[in-house]
């Protein structure tokens, strides 16, 4: 095992003493303190602040139009131009999602569908919420487009049942998204 | 007759002072502790918990600044699952909660909250137990406290808790020392024991720190007491740290520290149990507070000259100075309670030995030296300017020789090899 | 003097040491070494360690050399002229002259002091160019096909593939989702027409129904017209084929391969003991393959034992102990908890005369609880124990006119010559009522021994353990539910004399218990014996091995998953004996 010697800093008589450096410490405390009881603080202006501190004070404000474009809210199912459902159930993202909160069961969809040649969709598409940690590597991972982290933040249930997003509750909130690769489409 | 009046006005006293006074600023100063460490952080802090007014059919609820948040909190520890783990100590484990709150509110007794109240000429203090002892039966009694912590540690049974019990033990021990040395200063300029008397010396000729006024009114101190201001101070630092120590308050919060020991001694507790040592934290801080507060900066004494003014107030026979009196002695608990609270979010938390070499190396020393100081300053009237001079030099000497002995025994550290 | 000294050292050359064991000198990558003679280029560098990617070869195949994939440069000495004697270096071996343009590996055999490249530009640009050419019309659609996961073409094309098609007309268009057999799906798109499927229809399960029509990039993959890929073993195809052209409609569009988990066990579907892998997730069994093993089932199994499993997780399924609370028909049954259920057994067991009772087991048991089962009849001291006989046709290759799996087993386990032997003189026990209790474990009577229901019904004591609800059972007083073969651990022996093991793929449902469990602690409960013994299937193995001769010296580990020979029989597998010959005839490798 190597050993590593680690010099600690020489300190002078008055650092030694430890009461400059407390004296200074009381003093950036309150001054935040004073900052930000006057709606002051460092950020407060950009951070839409409720004029305590840097804080939003939730319910009454929203943060929906601060939301930055990188955003990373609720994984949906989209829909493209022709209506039809991206999803092929290939289950990269159950495979990836790192806190296994995707549940799918495939199925095959029907030959008098006019998509009967994608031959496969899910049966069923389950996202659990409450393990979701949002990391965005199901939309990463997904092949076909059809997976997206939306700006949906406000996910609350009264039950867990409720806190399970299956399919339909999936396409409602990720709706139609279009200028996607449309692979499907092709003389193919 | 006379003996159960007696003890229904000691029963008034203790319900009053005890349950309206002090625990109530248990649960305040946890709001305050939250919403102080929270402005100092650029954050809000609990802000929500009032009356849900909108519920009956009003249009805003009642927030009050979150003062309801307290009584929330404590609420729901009590619905909590009191769980105990099966791998404890029951009877240990079930006694450790009361035996660190208890101590802490029996300290309560000594403690004067006001100047004396007279009803239709029965005088009545504003003390639960006016014993001649006050400081030595606070000592006494608080260092019980550590009892409690052990007896959570070890019956938890469990690891952490264990390091935290052991850790809490030794930093109490080693801190009652200079707690006990540094207010001996104090207590010799007083010449006296008695927490009540030591109070109305304060209002009467100046508090300890702030010597202002003689005998009710504006005056210079006299050298000699200008002298004291010395050892005082010296003695209010060392007394003030050493109560951080004692309650186990950041920046010494050693046995509970989160990043090493999980939650420390109570780490195994639940629900009320808990609540319990949350509250005993607090109770020693108010307590401690108190302490400080009572020796050095006059207790209920508002100072300026104008105590024996409010004390003379009266409407017909009820001379209520007394209440005045409360009310700026619970101003200055919290005053002092803030200042514990600004401590904890401004100064990082020491290491063990750290810790320990400032109360053994530094503490218990200065607190001895300060001791000889006040001395040769009470004793210097009958003594001439020379040995003043001398005695200082003597002290300075020591002093210099006591820091070097210090430094000399101090081990250079040794390289780990592995 | 260098006449002596040559004669010396020809006699020491490499290739005639090599020779004289019939061997012949390779080099592989740089390094020499043997193989036998007659082998292919291809089995010699995966013997060395050199895994050459491929497509069309399979060990069990014969070799058209279709794919291309397998390129590798080959090199050879060069041929002295006439009177010359050829060079050799310090270690005897002659200079190998690489020819500049690749081979393949799998249709080509090895010779002496003969050369093999598997790595460097050539090959590295062959395989490139053949894994372009591969998939300029492959649809790839990994997504949605059964086959991502294990898809050679998905492997390799990491490897050698290009990431990017260069490829700028429009692909071909070939039928898709073509039904061309009751289980097996087609898509012609994604074929990369290696023939394995055909070859494997044609050689080894002798029904050549597949072929290829048109030419050029137009080739497809199709049945002969009026016929179907029915034969029982066409999913061998779906294992064979490399890309996802061929896939199981049983399996299709149930789980991506990668969730599944492996667990090497056994068939019990007749007395082959066909090697099988159980693919699970969580406790679902998804779907199950055959293993290789080329002393039982070579790579192959049929299909009606492969699909087999769905009745495991069935609703049928017994998940907890029951107990008759009253009627006859309909009987009313309700659930008690485990120890209630088997002190109350032996409890009635014990008010019955040992003469009066019979046990019935099966020879689907493994060989633990077999033994455990005699060991139950010797507590209940009775000598009537019979299992049932279970015959129908055989096939021509794997598939055993015994239906029992553990048929040799049962006969070593229970030392005797014919253990269906009893069963008429106890079901005419049960007629006459000279039986009174009887203990079935894992069979249905009713539905497979010829029992009647009015005879069970009036039994005193009727003790099922099974793991389905059946006919039987509504006439028992007890019914405990059991393992399935792929819930549980032990040992079988299939009818060549070879002890398998069977091993744990999911767990059991609910409160179903293994079976030799149930039998040990019933006999525990007979013999009201508190000492449990027994703690795991390894000690009731442990016994066995102690008292039955064949298999002194085993343990379960010892087995292996390929199994050991522990019994010699005259009966041979009929697929093994077809592949001896091709591998004799030169036809196959493996």
């Amino acid at each position: 095992m190597a050993v590593i010697k680690l010099q600690r800093p020489k300190l002078n008589f008055g650092e030694k003493i430890y009461f400059g450096a407390l004296i200074k410490g009381f003093f950036l405390t309150m001054t935040h303190a004073v900052k930000s009881l006057r709606g002051k603080s460092a950020g407060a202006d950009s951070l839409a602040s409720s004029g305590l501190g840097v804080t939003m004070q939730f319910p009454e404000q929203r943060w929906d139009e601060h939301l930055p474009e990188y955003y990373r809210g609720a994984p949906t199912l989209v829909t493209d131009e022709q209506g039809r459902e991206r999803c092929v159930s290939c289950q990269l993202c159950e495979f990836i999602c790192p806190p296994k909160a995707i549940k799918i069961t495939p199925g095959e969809i029907p030959s008098d569908d006019p998509w009967a040649k994608v031959e496969k969709r899910p049966k069923e598409f389950d996202i659990d919420m409450i393990r979701c940690i949002y990391c965005g590597m199901c939309e990463e991972v997904c092949p076909e487009q059809a997976i997206f982290l939306r700006k949906d933040y406000l996910i609350t249930g009264l039950k867990r049942a409720d806190m399970v997003h299956d399919k339909d509750k999936l396409y409602q909130i990720g709706g139609v998204r279009t200028g996607l690769v449309n692979k499907w489409n092709e003389l193919k | 007759m006379p003996d159960l009046i007696q003890i229904a006005i000691i029963l008034v006293k203790i319900v009053a002072l005890t349950f309206l006074v002090v625990l109530p600023l248990v649960p305040i100063s946890v709001y305050f502790e939250r919403r102080f460490s929270a402005v100092i952080q650029d954050r809000v802090g609990p802000n929500r918990v009032g009356i849900p007014l909108s519920l009956f059919g009003f249009k805003k609820d009642f927030h009050f600044f979150g003062l309801i948040q307290p009584m929330a909190d404590g609420l729901k520890l009590f619905l909590k699952e009191d769980f105990t783990p099966a791998h404890v100590r029951k009877t240990f484990y079930w006694l450790a909660p009361v035996l660190t709150v208890a101590p802490a509110l029996i300290t309560v007794c000594v403690i004067p909250f006001g100047s004396p109240i007279t009803i239709f000429g029965h005088t009545e203090k504003l003390v639960i137990a006016d014993l001649d002892i006050g400081p030595l039966f606070v000592f006494a009694v608080s260092s019980l406290t550590v009892y409690g912590i052990t007896l959570a540690g070890w019956s938890s049974n469990s690891k952490f808790p264990f390091i935290g019990g052991v850790r809490s033990t030794a930093q109490m021990i080693s801190y009652e020392i200079a707690l006990g040395l540094s207010i001996i200063p104090v207590l010799m300029f007083f010449g006296e024991l008695n927490l009540g008397k030591i109070v109305q010396y304060q209002a009467d000729n100046g508090w300890l720190l702030l010597p202002l006024w003689k005998n009710g009114h504006f005056s210079l101190p006299d050298p000699q007491t200008a002298l004291f201001w010395i050892p005082a101070a010296i003695s209010f630092v060392i007394f003030t740290i050493s109560i951080f120590a004692e309650t186990n308050r950041m920046p010494f919060d050693l046995p509970e520290c989160e990043t090493e020991l999980v939650g420390g001694y109570h780490t195994e507790y639940s629900s009320m149990k808990f609540a319990l040592f949350f509250m005993g934290e607090y109770a020693a801080m108010v307590i401690g507070s108190a302490l400080i507060v009572t020796l050095f900066l006059g207790g209920w004494s508002v100072g300026f000259t104008a105590d024996k003014w409010i004390q003379g107030l009266h409407i017909g026979g009820f001379h209520f100075g007394g209440l005045i009196h409360l009310t700026a002695f619970v101003g200055k608990l919290v005053v002092f309670i803030l200042f514990f609270i600004l401590v904890r979010w401004t100064v990082p938390r020491f290491r063990y030995d750290q810790l320990m070499k400032l109360g053994w190396v530094i503490f218990f020393e200065a607190a001895l030296i300060n001791v000889f100081l006040a001395a040769l300053i009470l004793a210097a009237p009958h003594l001439t300017i020379a040995i003043l001079g001398i005695g200082t030099v003597l002290l300075v000497v020591v002093t210099a020789a006591v820091i070097w002995v210090a430094k000399v025994s101090e081990e250079s550290p040794k390289i780990l090899r592995a | 003097m260098s006449d002596t000294i040559s004669a010396t050292a020809e006699l020491n050359l490499p290739k005639d040491l090599a020779a004289a064991k019939g061997m012949v000198n390779v080099e592989i990558d740089g390094i020499w070494h043997q193989f036998p003679k007659g082998t292919r280029m291809i089995e010699a560098c995966r013997q060395a360690g050199t895994f050459v990617p491929h497509y069309c070869y399979h060990p069990k195949l014969s070799s058209p050399g279709n794919c291309r994939m397998c390129l590798v440069q080959m090199g050879m000495p060069p041929r002295p002229a006439p009177g010359q004697e050829p060079q050799r270096d310090d270690t005897g071996y002659e200079p190998i002259g690489w020819i500049p343009r690749p081979v393949i590996a799998c249709a080509n055999t090895i010779s002496e002091n003969m050369g093999i490249r598997t790595s460097g530009e050539v090959v590295e640009k062959c395989r490139e160019g053949v894994m372009e050419f591969l998939l300029i019309n492959h649809p790839l659609d990994c997504p949605i096909c059964d086959q991502a996961g294990e898809c050679l073409l998905q492997e390799n094309s990491v490897e050698h593939g290009r990431g990017v098609s260069r490829f700028v007309d429009m692909k071909v268009k070939k039928p898709k989702n073509v039904d061309i057999g009751p289980r097996i799906r087609l898509d012609d798109e994604r074929c990369i027409l290696c023939s394995r499927c055909i070859r494997f229809m044609d050689e080894v399960a002798g029904d050549p129904v597949l072929g290829f029509t048109q030419r050029g990039t137009h080739t497809t993959l199709t049945v002969h017209p009026d016929r179907l890929l029915d034969s029982n073993y066409s999913l061998n195809t779906a294992d064979l084929c490399p890309v996802g052209a061929l896939t199981s409609n049983d399996f299709r569009f149930q789980m991506r391969v990668w969730f599944l988990k492996e667990t090497p066990t056994i068939d019990v579907n007749c007395g082959s003991g066909t090697n099988i892998t159980v693919w699970a997730r969580g406790n679902k069994i998804h779907r199950i393959t055959p293993r290789r093993n080329d002393e039982v089932n070579s790579c192959w199994m049929p299909d009606s034992h492969r699909l087999n499993f769905h009745y495991i997780d069935s609703d049928a399924r017994l998940t907890e102990p029951l107990a008759r609370s009253g009627g006859v028909s309909p009987a009313v049954f309700s659930p008690i908890p485990w120890p209630e259920t088997l002190k109350t057994a032996a409890a009635k067991l014990k008010t019955i005369a040992p003469e009066n009772i019979a046990i019935i087991a099966s020879a689907r048991m493994t060989n633990e609880e077999l033994f455990l089962t005699r060991s139950l009849a010797a507590a209940l001291g009775t000598g009537s124990l019979s299992l049932v006989p279970r015959f129908a046709e055989a096939d021509a290759l794997l598939v055993a006119a015994d239906r029992n799996p553990n048929t040799l087993g049962a006969k070593l386990i229970l030392e005797t010559e014919d253990p269906f032997a009893t069963l008429d003189s106890i079901r005419e026990g049960v007629r006459s009522g000279a039986i009174k209790a009887l203990i079935v474990l894992g069979e249905d009577l009713i539905t497979d021994a010829g029992f009647l229901f009015a005879d069970l019904a009036n039994l005193d004591f009727l003790l099922q353990s099974h793991i389905l609800a059946n006919p039987t059972a509504l006439a028992a007083h007890w019914v405990l539910p059991a393992a399935a073969f792929a819930e549980k651990r032990g040992s079988m022996v299939n009818l060549s004399g070879r002890l398998q093991r069977l091993n744990r793929a999911v767990e059991l449902p609910g409160q179903a218990r293994d079976d030799w469990e149930i039998l040990r602690d019933l006999t525990l409960a007979v013999t009201e014996e508190t000492n449990v013994a027994r703690h795991h299937i390894e000690d009731v193995f442990k016994s066995i091995a102690e008292a039955i001769p064949a298999f002194t010296g085993l343990t379960l580990s010892k087995i292996g998953h390929h199994g050991t020979q522990i019994a010699a029989t005259d009966y041979q597998i009929p697929l093994l004996a077809n592949e001896r010959a091709r591998k004799a005839a030169g036809l196959i490798n493996g």
